[in-house]
Formats: C-alpha cells, structure tokens, sequence
C-alpha cells in the first residue's frame, strides 16, 4: 500500500507528515529533477503503509520541477490512496487541486487543515456536507497538534481497501463533449492516468501530456484544434480559463453549501504587516531581525565552541600518552580527533541555533516577507526574492545554504544562486576574517572585507547573468499568514537538515583530515607549496601560505590554523605586512567552497555545476585578492 | 491597462493575461481569472514587487509578471 500526501504550498502537508514521521523521515532526490519528496512507513490498522510527502503544488500539471514531479510521481509509482490536504481557510482555492486530482480515477480522501486558524477567522465548515457532495471521505484536521491525523489515515486504509473511485466533477456541456470525444480517440488502458484526466489535459494544453499521447495516437493534435475552435469561439476567452473557471464555479459553489462565515477573531496580526512591509521601517525591522538573529547565532557559538575545543584538545592529550610521541600512528590519531573535533567544536555550535532560529523564521512566515522585501535589489543580480533564502544561510554554513536553493523554480536561477551563496562568508570563514584581518588590522578592516565580498557578489552576478539572461518571469508566491510555530516541528525541521551535515559532510571532513595528517607526516607539504607558487606569487605571499590553503578546502578554519605550521610562529603580524594579511584574507574568503560545500552542490546541482562553481570561486578569488591588492597600493 | 498601473489600496477585476501559456495557468491556480476581483494591499519600493489580494488570499508577484495581468477598474 501506498499513500501520497498531495495539496497545495503552505497547507501543512509537510507539518503533518513530519507529525507521523517524526525525523525518521528520508529525502529522496526524483531522477533528473532535484526537488525532493520525502517517504517514510507508518503503520495503518496493522497494515505497513508508505507514505510519501510530494512538494507543493497549485496544480496537477505544473510548468515548475517541483510541480512535475507530483503527476511524474502518481504516474510512474502505484499510488494506493491520495491523501489530499487542504487548508480549510482557503476552501476554495483548495477544492480547485481536489477537483483535479478527482479525475485521476483513484480513491482520495480531503484533509481539511488548519481548522484551529479557520474557527480564529470564524470561518466553519460542514464536513460531513461536503464529503457528501463531493462523495469522497473527509477530515477535519489540525496538523500542527495532531488532531485528526489518525482518523485519515483510517479513512484512507478503508478508501484503499475498498477501492472507492470518486465520480468526477461535471463541466459545462460543450467541454463535456470535447472531453467525451477526445476520450474516444485514446484506448483504455494505455496511460497510467484516466482517460478523462487526459483529454482535460490535453485542452488545457499541457505539452508533455500531448507529447506522450501523440505516440500512440498522431492525430491527436487536429482533434484538440477542431475541439479549441468550437470552445474559444463560443467565448472569448482561451481554454485553459475556461476550464479553471468551471472549477472555480463548482468549487465555489461547494463552499457556499459547507462554509459559514461568523465573527473574525483577528486584529493585531492583520496590522503587523503594516510595520514589517512599510517601505521604511519594514527595511528597519528586517536589519534589526536579522541583526540580532545574527549576533544570538555568533553568541551561542561561541559560548560553545572554546570549551567543546578545549575538552577536545584535553582528549588529544590524554590519548597521546599510550603512544610514542612521534610517528605516523599518532600523527593520524591526531587527525582523527581534530577531523571529528571540527564537526564537533566549531561547525555544530553555529550550524544548530542556526538552524532551529532559521526554522521558526520560515515556520512564523518572515522568510516570505524577506523575499518581498529583497526583490527589487536580488533582480539587480539577475535574481529575484526568493534567492534571498540561500544568501543569509550561507553566513551560518555553506552546506545549508545549497540545499535551500532547491526552493527556486529555474535551473538557471538555481545554479546561480548556489554559485554566489558558496562566496558568502559562512562561520568558518568568519574565524579567519577575524582572527587574521581584524586581529592584526582592527575590526574596521574586517567590517571592510564583508562589505567587499557584498560588492564582489553583486558584481559577479551582473557578470553572469551578462552571460546567462534572466529568463524566470519573476516572483510568484503565495505570502503566508503569520503563524505561531511548534517546538515540535522547528525542531524536526532542524534536525532534518543537520542530519544531512552530520552523515554526509562530517565523515568525509573526518577521512580528510586523517589523510591531511599523513600526508603532513610524509612531508608531501613542499609539494603543495610549488603547486601553489603561482598564486602566492600573484598575490604577493610567502611561498609558505600554499599548504594552509589546501588544508582550507578541507576545512576553512585550517587555512588560519595551519598558518602557525608553515610559518612556525603564531605571531603572524611579524611574517606578514598588512598588504599580505588583506590579500589572504580575501582570497580564503573566495576561493574554493570547502569540501562539505562541494559535496553538496554534486548532490544537488551535479558534478558538471561543482567545478564550475569551483572554478568560477577560483578565478574570482584570485582578481578580488588582485583588486584588493591594487587599491591597498594606490591609497594606503 | 495592467497591474502596475494601480495604486495600492484599489480593487480591480482581472480581464485578461498576455504571456506565456505556463504562466497563465500557474496564475490562473492562483486565482487569476478574467472577472475575479484583486486588490493592490502594497508593493515593495525601488521597483519591487506588488502585494495582492485575489480570493481571500495574499499574492506576491514580481513586476514582470504583473505587468502581463490585463484588468479594469470597478
């Protein structure tokens, strides 16, 4: 038996499936696409069910891969029962998908979500009506505090063992006929889907449906012209509005029969929009939001990350001492602990308040506000709002940031806006820029080099976007009520990213860094620092600086640690002039993602994006460092 | 007449759209359709984008889209 939950963006489907999956929850990447839909088994009245959680969707046919993948999915697996969410403050708007999803011809049960936030709007709504009228099952529900879950699945096990196919809803006449001839010309039983799902498709246009019906029957394509003739002549608007304003009418039509509207509950949350979207003083409470999100992330790392070091540093001696004090052996126990440390000590204590504080952004609604907010400036950069999301995770931690690109529509826009979040200067870098730039020059310089990078960014995209034109029409999204979160799903939410970090990127950051040692112990390191000659040389540094900068990829904070190694002294102000300290600084905060980051744009972006994006880094990397160099030169 | 040519606080009645097919279905999902009603609640300064009621629900949409949605006044 399988289960998909299917509704629309924001309806709490997701809040229900990490209600019955907890973080057992798996994400799985479609082949091809890479918008993830997540699967997980839960047990139903004894039985074993999959469930799977497919993304967002306003309609079956969508022209986006997340949409896609909803029909690509309920096409190529056995889907048993669709579990179909909708937001109960929106019945309309909903009931439009259901009415889709109807003509699939297989049995379906409605999720009515959020009816907590419906009573608040006064809106109520006759379930039992409606599940006649539309003569599928249907559930009230609160997702967010488990109420109601388990009823649906109930439903949905008995819907699935009874196989309750659901009559479709009727159009007008003239498409009913169209639809009736076109089901004609196609034989049953060759599609996966219904054969009135498909002539719906077909006069709604939907060139892949076509493509795939073409193959079996060529002339198709005539048959929908003659049909197209016969309806936008009779009306002047196209097909595609006729069809979805016959939904809207039955939908409509629906809710009038099942909802009653009484006395709205709401005041001040309608008003707060006012201030968090005013021209002035929303930038105002975005810079003040952000600002102290920032500095609540930088204080619990911190807090954190010297004892975690210390009680790491505490373990490395106490280990030594069973073993010889020279040697390959310990040199790789050495590795192993400072490889598992890094994770541990200084990646983790920023990564998880990030995390949860990021989550309960997203889960009150702020993020979608950002997005509104930031259009206008991301469009400069050949982006729009909703690449904002990726560039503020990507001063936490990298890895987060890439993953969060999989919310953008366009391929094009997704590329592009992995390869400048990996510039922005994530907590690792951030020790660098301040224990070398700020250290040994003043924090005025480091404030400088962030504010570069900003320039350095903005100008890139330009760049590319030069290259590869903005051709995504913009933004479309839907701006979220305000919503108080749960613990309970900020905190699964968290755990399902970290969860990618602590089992795909630690262990590799683990295996690096034992090889490092060993490589450290052969004295491979000379090597490195030819290899690197170069861009030492460009950038006017000691030859020494060429080891740090491999051990960087590795890990970024190595590329500040190893410094001491090469140079043998920790008192880096006397080997290098405040030329060669700026140049450094900039060129590590550029180049190369780190290993963690690269891994992550394989799995998201392929392995053909990860060296392009690193080496784009590079070569930006090298003529920021240059400019850097130059302006020192002409005005210091 | 299209989208951005409203000034915030007015409602309007959608007549048509002018653009690709995708996009006309994805904002006729989004309740977009010619005789709904859509208010302008706000738009975004330096040429950002609009903040739109359509069907008791609130809508983003950047100004290259909006500039694609035909409607008439009230």
């Amino acid at each position: 038996m399988r289960y998909a939950l299917v509704g629309q963006p924001n309806c709490g489907k997701s809040t229900l499936f990490n209600q019955v999956a907890g973080y057992k929850a798996e994400t799985g990447n479609f082949s091809g696409t890479t918008v993830s839909f997540k699967e997980t088994k839960v047990r139903v009245l004894g039985d074993v069910v999959e469930l799977v959680d497919l993304p967002g969707t306003y309609t079956l046919l969508g022209t986006n891969p997340a949409e896609r993948v909803v029909l690509d999915y309920l096409i190529e697996k056995r889907v048993d029962v669709i579990i179909n969410v909708i937001d109960a403050t929106h019945l309309v708007q909903g009931l439009l998908l259901t009415i889709e999803l109807m003509e699939l011809r297989r049995p379906i049960v409605l999720a009515v979500n959020m009816m907590d936030e419906a009573l608040r709007q006064g809106i109520k709504i006759d379930g039992e009506q409606l599940s006649e009228l539309l003569g599928i099952p249907v559930m009230p529900m609160i997702a967010s505090r488990g109420q109601g879950i388990r009823e649906t699945f109930i439903k949905a096990w008995h819907a699935g063992e009874e196989k309750r196919i659901p009559q479709p809803v009727q159009y007008g006449e003239v498409i009913e006929s169209a639809i009736e001839d076109i089901k004609g010309k196609i034989e049953r039983g060759v599609f996966p889907i219904s054969r009135r799902a498909i002539a719906v498709k077909l006069l709604e246009g939907d060139p892949k449906v076509m493509e795939m019906v073409r193959e079996s029957v060529p002339n198709i394509g005539e048959t929908i012209h003659q049909h197209l003739d016969i309806l936008c002549h009779q009306s002047f608007r196209q097909a595609v509005w006729l069809v979805a304003t016959e939904r809207q009418h039955a939908a409509r039509d629906f809710e009038s029969k099942v909802k009653t509207q009484g006395e709205s509950f709401l005041s001040f949350r309608d008003r707060l929009d006012d201030y968090l979207l005013h021209p002035v003083f929303g930038y105002i409470f975005l810079v003040l939001i952000l600002g102290s999100f920032f500095a609540l992330v930088y204080g619990i790392g911190n807090m954190l990350e010297a004892p975690l070091m210390q009680f790491f540093e505490g373990i490395t001696h106490a280990v030594m001492q069973f073993f010889p004090s020279s040697g390959l052996v310990p040199e790789l126990i050495t590795g192993l602990i400072q490889g598992f440390a890094g994770g541990l000590a200084i990646v983790l204590p920023y990564l998880l308040p990030f995390l949860i504080g990021l989550g309960f952004l997203e889960d009150i609604g702020y993020l979608t506000r950002i997005a509104f907010l930031m259009d206008a400036l991301m469009h400069r950069m050949g982006l729009h709002g909703k690449a904002i999301v990726p560039f503020i995770l990507g001063y936490g931690c990298n890895v987060p940031a890439i993953m969060s690109t999989r919310i953008m529509e366009d391929p094009r826009d997704r590329f592009l806006s992995a390869a400048l979040a990996t510039m922005v200067p994530c907590a690792a870098r951030l020790a660098v820029i301040f224990g070398l730039a700020s250290f040994y020059l003043g924090p005025w310089v480091a404030l400088g080099i962030y504010f570069y990078n900003l320039v350095v960014i903005a100008v890139t995209g330009r760049i590319i976007t030069h290259f590869i034109p903005e051709d995504s029409p913009g933004l479309i999204l839907e701006m979220p009520v305000y919503r108080l979160p749960t613990v309970r799903s900020v905190t699964a939410k968290a755990w399902f990213r970290i969860r990618e970090f602590i089992f795909e990127a630690w262990p590799l950051l683990i295996v690096g860094s034992i090889v490092l040692a060993a490589m450290n112990f052969y004295s491979i390191t000379p090597f490195f620092d030819r290899l690197f000659s170069p861009i030492t040389w460009l950038l006017g540094l000691p030859r020494q600086v060429g080891t740090p900068l491999i051990f960087g990829i590795l890990r970024k904070e190595l590329s500040l640690i190893m410094l001491a190694q090469a140079f043998g002294t920790t008192d880096f102000g006397s080997v290098l002039n405040a030329e060669q300290i700026i140049s450094y600084t900039v060129f590590v905060v550029f180049y190369i993602p780190c290993l963690a980051t690269m891994v992550t744009i394989k799995n998201e972006l392929g392995g053909k994006n990860m060296w392009i994006i690193t080496g784009l880094t590079i070569i930006v990397a090298l003529i920021a460092a240059l400019l850097a160099r130059l302006v020192f030169f002409l005005f210091v | 007449m299209n989208l951005l040519q409203i000034n915030n606080g007015n409602w309007v009645r959608v007549v048509g759209f002018r653009g690709g097919h995708g996009m006309e279905r994805r904002l006729a999902q989004l309740g977009f359709l010619p005789g709904n009603k859509v208010r302008v609640i706000r738009s975004a300064p330096f040429r950002g984008p609009l903040l739109l009621e359509v069907e008791g629900r609130e809508i983003v949409l950047g100004r290259g889209v909006a500039s694609h949605v035909m409607v008439e006044y009230i």
